[in-house]
């Protein structure tokens, strides 16, 4: 008893619809025959009957949907019991590998081999990949070459006599559907019809070819970049972005910040930056305001609210952008959160840091001061719902009391998603923060 | 933003960077496919290149330049004062694998392949953890197992101090004496190579000829010059208990002529073969299939039981070879491609670097023995060829296996000096589907040693005119 198990029929399909029986229960089958149509998303297969025998059952009518690795059909060819058979899903899976393969082919010019027993035939490699391009089973041509060898131009007449190309087996063999390929322009054809057809107004071209206009380098989009690129097109499609802005007067905070540093040197909360504080900031106002430490379900429609807080900052390495965590800032003091950020920026940076250092954020931090900027708009580290960017500290000239004084000025921009918060809340979140970055006292009490 | 962690995703990963692994990932490369090549050494190049053909092959030649240089001696050349250097020949060596190493490493970073050190191992049918290495994980569209093999060791409680063919390439020293354990082309091979260097060697073989596998008329031919070098060849022999021995050497026992002798060596090397790297590699959470001895089913387009997953090399079923490996590299890589490729060879040479070298392909007569196969041999001696005289080697024979009655070329065997050269024709002549024919009006040049091949296919059409027909009784 022989249970056949409907095989894998290439690349990503799991099942198919059963479209034709070639035979009936109780009827007799021939090894090597035509057993069933299937017809999956991809193409309508032939599959043939791995055994000769007697039809036990077919497990499906036609119009039914069968799951690869579903047995099908169970045969009775002779062979005992068929429950344990191990061998059933290895035998079924795709034709072995020829064992008759150093056998000589007949010499006459008949066919070479009769359908269904595979023997190879002589022909040249090439004439061999010629048969296989045609679609061609090359042990169905007549030879006319020396020895029975079948020539390129056997293969051609046989290809253009419209005769059955291929035996069943081979057939299903050929069965090879490929990943796809987004970069050739029969999927993008495809993918760019299926979102116009979403998006009133999208219009998807391909890109011209810019070397026609001047030089070009092209760089193929790869791991970490690419990985950005989708992270940053899926947040900016799912979450509605408003921004708050707002300047942080950070004068005393950078004297204290400085002579902390310079008192506590090569020692713990050495490398004591703006960055340490801002975090620390950040969590005491992510407590007063849980919106901004939380995740949206559009699908379960449900607000996850959570009661950790673990902070990631932006850092810039040369494998491209990561996002280490500070974890439970909020049991952490400045000069933890400090000594936290200095290590993992390191190891970013030499690309040491262990993944699990690079998950699990709840908030995200981005400094681009460093290297300038006035204000900017950040996008947000989805799932998480808001983001912090600090532009550049610069001297500027503020009223205060009445008087033109010059002040050291934060710029802060916090980016959060509307569909869980309102300008509100982030305007009374940023305030908050205002307010702490510019009497660092107030901070000192949170820690 | 980014990142839960250090994983990586590509179209196909490719673990191992052997002869098979590496071919197939600058195949994939240049067929437009974003490929991550997995390696747990630090450098790429495989068995084959690190501790296999390669360096292997580069102390063979250096023992036979000077075993030429002593044989010059029988046509008037006399060298003295002859000695070997085996700190400056280990040193030469690892320049060889270093140089071709870092070939590899150019080659891959100049098709964009991205190489990860670290132990893969399968965690579905698209994805890969990573041990030991920057990377943790790695998601694919497809893969291919080019994973090798590893050295049979002996079994457990048997002294684990004895060489593995790895630790012989090394050249840790120069033993007085060395029991080779294993007859196969590995043992004979490395045998040969501290023979040269001044050991004294005997081999053990369990089989009843070394080289079992190949047809015993070119094996004859080898055994009778290796007889010479080494001190003892022991056939149907067994290795019953290897012990070390206080202030240096093993005390070995061996069945053998069916009695039990005890012998002292200082050095035992073992070769008995490998077996494929096919068990830590989380093949249980795939469909793929192995055989009872561990080696991956595949289709001859490389395919596993599991749809992602292609499997090549020494990993697969076939021939442990690398050019074997490196085929199916580029089979694998072009049906991934969707390219129409397949493993379709005939033949497979298969060489051994003894003095004289054995090469075979295709067909062997003990193969047609067993399968009832009609077959008609053409065999031709070195002795009668020109070339091989003014090389002094006319220890060799050329033999064509042929289809009595296509005329098609089904088989060739060499024995003799370049042999390992001289079977790429035999190969391509099986390959194309040539017939004897072919071989004969083809003109060859001369004097060579290729000769012999057109000459073996004269004999083989009973039209050689360098060798006496048969008298005709009237």
């Amino acid at each position: 008893m022989f249970e056949f198990i409907l095989p894998d029929l290439g690349e990503g399909i799991a099942e198919g619809e059963i479209l034709k029986w070639y035979a009936e229960e109780g009827g007799a089958i021939v090894e090597d025959e035509p057993l069933m149509d299937v017809e999956t998303d991809k193409a309508a297969v032939t599959i043939p009957s791995p055994r000769g025998g007697t039809i036990k059952a077919l497990k499906g009518k036609v119009g039914d949907i069968v799951n690869v690795g579903d047995v099908v059909v169970v045969i009775d060819d002779g062979s005992g019991d068929g429950a344990g058979d191990e061998d059933a899903a290895a035998d079924s899976t795709f034709a072995e590998p020829d064992k008759a393969e150093s056998q000589p082919a007949p010499e006459t010019s008949a066919p070479a081999s009769q359908p269904g027993v595979r023997r190879p035939v002589p022909a040249a490699p090439a004439t061999r990949r010629l048969a296989r391009e045609l679609k061609v089973d090359i042990n169905l041509v007549s030879p006319t070459g020396p020895g029975g060898r079948v020539t390129p131009e056997d293969v051609h007449r046989f290809a253009d006599s419209g005769q059955p190309k291929a035996s069943a087996p081979a057939a299903a063999a050929a069965e090879h559907v490929p990943a796809k390929n987004v970069k050739d322009d029969s999927a993008f054809a495809e993918f760019a019809a299926h979102a116009s057809a979403t998006i009133p107004f999208l219009e998807l071209e391909p890109l011209p070819d810019f070397s026609t206009d001047g030089p070009v380098e092209i760089e193929q989009l790869r791991s970490i970049r690419r990985k950005v690129a989708r992270k940053m097109v899926t947040s900016m499609a799912l979450v509605p972005h408003v921004a708050h802005m707002d300047e942080a007067d950070v004068t005393e905070l950078d004297a204290f910040r400085r002579k902390e540093r310079e008192r506590r040197g090569d020692g713990s909360g050495g490398k004591m930056t703006l960055l340490s504080f801002v975090m620390k900031a950040v969590t005491a106002g992510l407590r007063t305001t849980p919106a901004f430490n939380a995740s949206l379900d559009p699908f379960k429609e449900e607000i996850i609210y959570k009661k950790y807080y673990n902070i990631g900052f932006a850092a810039d390495t040369g494998r491209g952008l990561v996002v280490p965590v500070v974890n439970e800032t909020d049991r952490k003091s400045i000069v933890q959160i400090a000594d936290d950020i200095y290590e993992k920026a390191v190891a970013a940076r030499e690309g040491t840091l262990p993944p699990e250092n690079m998950r699990g954020g709840t908030f995200t931090i981005t400094n681009i001061g460093p290297l300038g900027g006035t204000a900017l708009m950040p996008t947000i580290n989805y799932p998480e719902v808001a983001i912090l960017a600090m532009g550049q500290v610069q001297d500027k000239a503020v009223v205060r009391d009445g008087e033109i004084v010059i002040r050291k000025m934060l710029p802060l921009t916090l980016a959060f998603d509307h569909r869980i918060a309102d300008g509100a809340d982030a305007a009374r979140f940023v305030a908050e923060l205002v307010r702490q970055l510019s009497d660092p006292n107030l901070l000192l009490l949170e820690t | 933003m980014v990142m839960g962690s250090l994983r990586e995703e590509t179209q196909v990963v490719v673990i191992g960077s052997g002869p098979g692994g590496y071919i197939a990932a600058l195949r994939l490369a240049d067929l437009g496919k974003e490929v991550i090549l997995v390696e747990k050494r630090e450098r790429p190049g495989g068995t084959c290149l690190l501790e296999g053909c390669i360096p292997s092959k580069a102390l063979i030649n250096a023992v036979e330049v000077k075993e030429a240089a002593l044989d010059a001696e029988a046509f008037g050349l006399k060298f003295t004062g002859m000695e070997v250097d085996t700190e400056r020949l280990r040193k030469w060596t690892d320049e060889i694998v270093q140089g071709l190493s870092d070939g590899i490493r150019s080659l891959l970073k100049r098709r964009g392949v991205t190489t990860v050190q670290g132990h893969a191992r399968f965690t579905g049918p698209t994805s890969l953890s990573i041990e030991g290495g920057e990377v943790s994980g790695i998601d694919f569209e497809q893969a291919i197992i080019a994973t090798g093999s590893s050295l049979n060791r002996l079994p457990e409680g048997i002294v684990q101090s004895v060489w593995s063919s790895a630790d012989a390439l090394r050249l840790p020293r120069v033993p007085e004496s060395l029991l080779v354990v294993g007859g196969g082309y590995i043992g004979l091979e490395m045998g040969l190579v501290y023979q040269g260097l001044g050991t004294a060697v005997s081999v053990v073989e369990f089989f009843p000829r070394l080289l079992y596998g190949a047809d015993q008329d070119l094996v004859e031919i080898m055994v009778k010059q290796v007889e010479k070098k080494l001190e003892e060849i022991m056939v149907e022999s067994k290795v019953l208990e290897i012990r070390e021995v206080d202030g240096g050497g093993f005390e070995v026992d061996i069945e053998y002529g069916g009695e039990k002798i005890s012998k002292h060596y200082d050095q035992v090397l073992v070769a008995i073969g490998r077996r494929p790297n096919t068990e830590d590699i989380g093949l249980e959470h795939t469909q793929v299939k192995t055989d009872d001895r561990g080696f991956i089913i595949t289709d001859e387009f490389c395919r596993t039981g599991e749809g992602t997953v292609f499997a090549i090399g020494d990993a697969a079923q076939g021939p442990m070879l690398a050019h074997k490996a490196s085929r199916e590299g580029k089979v694998a890589a072009e049906t991934i491609a969707d390219g129409d490729a397949a493993m379709d060879n005939r033949a497979i040479p298969a060489v051994v670097f003894t003095d004289p070298e054995i090469a075979w392909s295709g067909l062997t007569e003990r193969e047609a023995e067993e399968q009832g196969i009609e077959i008609n041999v053409g065999r031709f001696p070195l002795s009668a060829l020109g070339r091989a005289r003014t090389l002094g080697r006319t220890d060799g024979m050329v033999k064509i296996i042929n289809d009595p009655e296509t005329k098609l070329i089904l088989g060739v065997g060499i024995v003799g000096p370049m042999a390992s050269e001289l079977i790429a024709e035999g190969t391509l002549a099986i390959e194309m589907g040539a017939t004897l024919e072919d071989l004969m009006v083809t003109i060859h040049p001369h004097p060579t040693l290729s000769e012999a091949i057109m000459e073996a296919a004269e004999v083989a059409a009973g039209e050689a005119v360098h060798i006496n027909p048969p008298r005709k009784v009237r």
